[in-house]
């Protein structure tokens, strides 16, 4: 009677009622238990661990869902809160059916049919270098990005980026009115301050003029850049990128004489050896070169053979998870093995130095694979490892087999070089007109520029952007900018290949294209679109049957033979002393896996991708090696599981300059070297990425851009992170199957046991849908995952719903690692199984999940009550609960800016509150084949129902079809002889299975991994 | 005499009388949602302008699909556009004052807002189309609008009544040369035409009554 008011019923923070003891693992005990026992692969030091207490909590389903009630609770209280439950439930019954509106339209657009979704070939960029791309857009709304198969960057496939740029198009927080010194100017005020400007300088010959824009591909922004240099001679063109390709064009130089621009053909190539390059995941043709990288990977009957890729890298990266042997160095370690390697090829030296056997393995790959290797040098690496690499690839006969070199896509200049002249006549106050288009140089320029002071001592700054970010904040003018999608433009991929852009709707928020600024700087009144056509008219595209061919090209999605052509080349050879490996501890700095250099910050989905290898969400971490943090004193705190994941607090000092920030161990990582992503601590990125992480740009000096001497020291603070890594837990059941390509065939997959069932089979006698993912060709790079939310409108839930394991995803990666130190991985894309027998369907009390006739096992929203005994019952782990209306979620995302609906798939149920949710192998598009099949009176076509995680797999390992079509693709799979289920034992017999992990090691270095 | 009643009884006839309240509100709610009030059905809505389709079906014999145009190929049967309306009455009846606001969207470019008069709930994926390829009729589900001065709907569209006929199509169908035609009447013998037919479109009622069918 007198407690009772105590009750706390928002009080879920406190997880479960007995908090299990702080509990410290250090790292050398996690060792010792490697060495003891095997615990074959694991997802996390944690597992290693194998704490009672922990196991216990993980092996609930849903582990900080389900706190009980920690309040008091008597008979009254109990009564009282039953009572009222049963009241609302009725009220919530209760409804008139209102009456809706049906608006058509006034004058129906040509070709348009309501209901029937068309797709537009554009492209989309980044960094300047266009991946082709097919929009799905319903009624005029674009809702969905897939690969353009005809364009040579995409092959149909897309990264997780290009998924989510559809978000970006849509995101309530980009700016949407020209702004004055932060107040609302209108467009002709504007328009006319600039032109009485550009008035004055022409008498000066457009002396103080300055253009300041990240990488850019476009002939037609050329075409208008050189026109207005005709009228301003004395323009200047200044370029910034925080994730630049300075060392790439540099060691051009040095090895050609002049900047050049590398292609691969990785379709060729039996040996690729990787020195910190991550060419499957980053920069230009990553997309293509994981389709190539594929394709001479894929162990099929017919072919039982693969490509072997060595790594050796400073940082963790999806190419070196990839990789059949990988050496994980110090940044500044690199260039001396790119030398030593150098040395071995050209003069068959063997390395003496500690990778010696290493070294001289891959040499002698190389050496025997001459005209069918490559050595892939990353962007992070100085301009000399590229020019050693330049003549290693040269020795080895590869120009013009596996490597081409082509003109420039983008303007070679140097980018570091560009920012500090732009500086310096800053601060002499030289510039008068400052145009800042794209980019966010005051957040990522090198901060011993200190570029925002330099900013405001321009005249007059003008700043072009989709957000009203923190470069917008230091300048006079700032104009919202067209979306991609909103605009006509044009730009080359990674071979050149050139692409028109053409809008998909009309700009959302009054932007302009830089095109459009551009021309109206020029006077210019044309639209966009005659200045876009003219620039090719004038190319000569088509000759006198222009207008076919550039319709033609506008439908297609790519400008016909317009690859650039590779050059004659001739290398010189690499002379320069290399310099010296630093002793101390290094920073490596690196583009962030989901938030790019800060330009996706806002985006939720790409905030919520678990990263690579890390897992983490929502926050960018101090990567370190287990060797380092042991070294740092860094114990487990295995109670931190139970919490959600927290970590301890580092600072890391790089020439004076302190960033704090949590500091995450990942096993495989280089020793004595501190990764930091960058794209977090934005102050003015919007409300979803404003305050996350903490800003890497704050230790990056010009000196240093890619990696720098630094040092780490605990604060002594924890800080949270959301990590998914303990999420969805199968307690490592033979999940993993890994084998080498040699023992392909010989030992058959204990498949054939017998399988008993008290209960008739089902007979699928129709189509009988089923999904094969092969392991060795997943690099975890999230492309399925963000696809997968584009396509069913899932929600994100924000950070601290993460770290109670309420993502939403319907596939997640699990990776494995099975070392501390120079671990394998493996990465396991988990969907929903789609189990014949499955265990969610019998337990469900109102028959919300049922079988159907093609073995799908389906998932009726408006059916479910949420009881959640399904997702208890599910070993593997894939349905998701939407614990609260997740679509409002993370709180600034509907309700104000209802915007962001107009990106829903209308196909797919948005999922309200209370509702089980599960992946449905795209249901919707089965569907859509199944009807449009039917009105052709004719079965379904291989290949016809494509998957969205399918459809975006860089590296095509999601195959998806009909299993009783016996020339499927998914059923040629399915007969190999490695294919295996997960949890077989549990006999659910699951539609989706797997294909091992096929690695390909140098006999030569069987011991050394 | 002993009392018939005990004091317990008060109790009992009080229950009784509660009871009995209850299960009278009960049966009226029951009631009132049985009847067409509740789904609307006979009811005629409220239109912008007073369309019959009495008088351009079945008097003038415009086909469904002249205004319906997506209903062969898309999920929607679709409502014409303004111009549709206009291609006739830019000539004909341009002074009625019944059709002053289908000109004023046609001149002020303002779409003309219809009350829905037919809908599905939110989570039921309905597609024109393919039922008008398998021969289900428009006016099977719809009624005979062709009778219709103003429209309104002639059936609930319960979960149920579309189970009706997935579950028994034979019932329905018709030729497809005659799912357009409202003066059809089903013969004797609808039930095997209707199984021919189900054969000759390979129609699977197994299939129909997948959950996924119509909830995705």
């Amino acid at each position: 009677m007198e407690k009772g008011n105590k009750v706390n019923p928002a009080d879920e923070t406190r997880g479960p009622s007995k908090m299990p003891e702080p509990r410290r693992v250090t790292i050398s005990e996690l060792r010792d238990r490697l060495k003891n026992g095997d615990p074959g692969v694991w997802r996390s030091l944690e597992e290693i661990a194998d704490d009672e207490e922990v196991k216990a909590f993980l092996d609930q389903e849903f582990p900080r869902h389900t706190a009980p009630w920690m309040g008091e609770m008597d008979r009254r209280q109990f009564l009282r809160l039953a009572g009222a439950s049963l009241a609302l439930a009725g009220l919530a019954g209760c409804r008139i059916r209102p009456i809706k509106e049906i608006v058509p339209y006034v004058k129906a657009p040509e070709n348009l049919v309501p209901g029937i979704p068309k797709f537009y070939a554009t492209a989309l960029t980044l960094g300047g270098y266009a991946t082709g791309v097919l929009v799905e857009s319903h009624e005029g709304r674009p809702t969905k990005v897939e690969g353009n198969p005809e364009h040579p960057a995409s092959l149909g496939s897309t990264n997780a980026l290009t998924q989510a740029m559809i978000l970006e198009l849509y995101d309530p927080d980009r700016s949407q009115a020209l702004t004055r010194d932060g107040r609302y100017v209108t467009p002709a005020t504007f328009e006319s301050d600039v032109k009485a400007r550009l008035r004055r300088q022409i008498a000066t010959g457009g002396d103080g003029i300055r253009f300041l824009s990240p990488s850019g591909s476009s002939p037609t922004v050329e075409r208008l850049f050189a026109r207005l240099q005709e009228r301003y001679p004395k323009l200047r063109r200044h370029y910034w990128d925080a994730v630049h390709r300075d060392s790439v064009y540099e060691g051009a130089r040095l090895s050609f004489g002049r900047p050049l621009e590398p292609v691969y053909r990785l379709d060729r190539a039996n040996v690729i050896v990787s020195l910190d390059g991550d060419f499957l995941f980053e920069g230009p043709g990553s997309v293509r070169y994981s389709r190539d990288f594929a394709d001479r990977r894929r162990v099929r009957k017919n072919s039982p053979a693969m490509n072997r890729l060595y790594v050796v890298e400073s940082t963790m990266s999806v190419t070196g998870g990839m990789a059949d042997h990988r050496l994980a160095l110090r940044p500044s370690e690199v260039e001396a093995f790119a030398a030593a390697l150098r040395s071995a090829i050209r003069d068959g030296a063997s390395g003496s130095d500690a990778h010696g056997a290493f070294l001289s393995a891959v040499a002698q790959d190389l050496i025997a694979n001459r005209g069918a290797s490559v050595v892939i040098a990353g962007e992070s690496q100085p301009a000399a490892v590229h020019a050693l690499v330049n003549e290693i690839n040269a020795l080895l006969g590869n120009y013009g087999s596996t490597v081409q070199w082509i003109e420039p896509v983008v303007n070679p200049e140097s980018r570091l070089e560009s920012i500090r002249e732009l500086t310096a006549d800053l601060q002499d106050g030289k510039v008068e007109m400052l145009f800042i288009l794209e980019g966010n140089p005051v957040y990522d320029a090198p901060v011993d520029l200190q570029f925002g002071e330099a900013v405001r001592r321009a005249g007059f700054s003008v700043r072009l952007g989709l957000y009203e970010d923190e470069t917008s904040a230091r300048c006079r003018y700032h104009i919202p900018m067209a979306h991609e999608l909103e605009s006509w433009g044009d730009s080359r991929a990674f071979d050149g290949t050139a692409s028109i852009q053409q809008p998909l709707i009309e700009p959302l928020y009054n932007g302009v294209s830089p095109i459009k600024l551009l021309a109206m700087l020029l006077g210019d009144e044309r639209s966009e679109r005659e200045i876009v056509k003219e620039t090719w008219q004038l190319a000569g595209l088509g000759g006198s049957a222009f207008d076919d061919v550039w319709s033609a090209t506008l439908s297609k999605g790519v400008v016909p033979n317009s690859a650039f052509v590779a050059e004659d080349v001739s290398v010189s050879p690499f002379t320069a002393a290399t310099s010296r490996a630093s002793s101390s501890l290094e920073v490596r700095f690196k583009p962030d896996p989901t938030v790019f250099d800060g330009r996706f910050s806002n985006s939720p989905w790409l905030q919520e991708l678990p990263k690579p290898f890390l897992q983490a969400t929502w926050d960018n971490v101090m990567m370190v090696s287990p060797r380092t943090a042991e070294r740092l004193g860094i114990e487990i705190d295995l109670s931190a599981v139970v919490v959600g994941g927290l970590a301890p607090v580092a600072e890391l000092t790089v020439g004076g300059r302190k960033v704090k920030g949590p500091v995450w161990i990942v096993p495989g990582h280089p020793d004595d070297t501190v990764t930091v992503t960058l794209g977090y601590g934005r102050e003015l990125a919007g409300r979803v990425g404003n305050g996350a992480g903490f800003n890497a740009c704050q230790i990056r000096a010009q000196e240093g851009s890619w990696f720098a001497p630094a040092s780490l020291a605990l604060t002594g603070e924890k800080a949270q992170i959301a990590l998914t890594q303990h999420h969805y837990s199968m307690e490592n059941r033979g999940i993993v199957h890994e084998m080498e390509i040699g023992e392909y065939g010989h030992e058959e997959h204990d498949a054939a046991h017998e399988e008993m069932s008290l209960y008739p089979d089902r007979e699928y006698d129709g189509n009988k849908w089923a999904m094969v993912i092969d392991t060795t060709l997943c690099t975890g790079c999230n492309a399925c995952v963000a696809a997968c939310v584009a396509e069913n409108n899932i929600a994100t839930v924000g950070k601290d719903q993460v770290i109670r394991s309420r993502e939403m995803h319907w596939i997640r990666i699990d990776r494995y690692f099975d070392d501390l130190d120079n671990p394998r991985y493996v990465h396991v894309p988990v969907p929903c199984m789609q189990c014949e027998n499955a265990p969610c369907e019998v337990v469900c009390p109102v028959a919300a999940t049922t079988h159907d006739g093609e073995g799908l096992n389906m998932m009726v929203y408006n059916r479910c009550v949420g009881t959640r005994y399904c997702s208890n019952n599910c070993p593997y782990k894939v349905r998701r609960f939407n614990f609260y209306k997740y679509t409002l979620y993370p709180g600034t995302w509907d309700e104000e800016t209802p915007v962001t609906k107009l990106l829903r798939n209308p196909n797919v149920t948005v999922r309200g509150r209370g509702v089980m949710e599960k992946c449905t192998y795209c249901v919707q598009r089965i569907s859509a084949a199944r009807r449009r099949a039917k009105k052709e009176g004719r079965p379904i076509r291989d290949g016809e129902v494509v998957t969205a995680c399918q459809a975006a797999c860089p590296t095509q390992a999601i195959v998806f079809g009909n299993w009783n079509d016996p020339n499927a693709r998914v059923t040629a799979e399915k007969t190999e002889p490695h294919h295996y289920v997960l949890m077989e034992e549990l006999n659910t017999r699951p539609r989706t299975g797997y294909l091992p992990r096929f690695r390909n090691p140098n006999p030569a270095l069987k011991e050394a991994r | 005499m002993p009392q018939v009643f005990n004091a317990k009884s008060n109790v009992l006839a009080r229950a009784t009388f509660l009871v009995a309240g209850l299960l009278l509100v009960v049966i009226i709610l029951a009631g009132m949602y049985m009847t067409p009030y509740t789904h609307r059905t006979g009811i005629a809505l409220d239109q912008p302008a007073p369309f019959s389709h009495k008088h351009h079906a079945k008097e003038l014999g415009i086909d469904c699909r002249y205004c319906h145009t997506g209903v062969e190929e898309a999920p929607y049967a679709g409502i014409p556009a303004t111009e549709v309306c206009m291609t006739c009455h830019s000539q004909i009846w341009t002074n009625s004052p019944l059709l002053l606001p289908v000109q004023e969207s046609y001149l002020k470019k303002i779409p003309l807002r219809w009350n829905k008069v037919n809908k599905v709930p939110d989570f039921v994926y309905f597609d024109h189309s393919i039922h008008i390829d398998r021969g289900v009729s428009c006016f099977t589900c719809h009624g005979n609008v062709t009778e219709m001065n103003l429209t309104f709907k002639t059936n609930a569209f319960e979960m149920l009544y579309c189970l009706d006929c997935h579950r028994n199509p034979e019932e329905f169908l018709r030729p497809t040369d005659q799912v357009f035609n409202a003066k059809y009447e089903a013969p004797p013998n609808q039930n095997d035409l209707g199984r021919r037919l189900m054969e000759q479109h390979a129609i699977d009622t197994k299939q129909l009554e997948n959950c996924w069918v119509c909830h995705r």
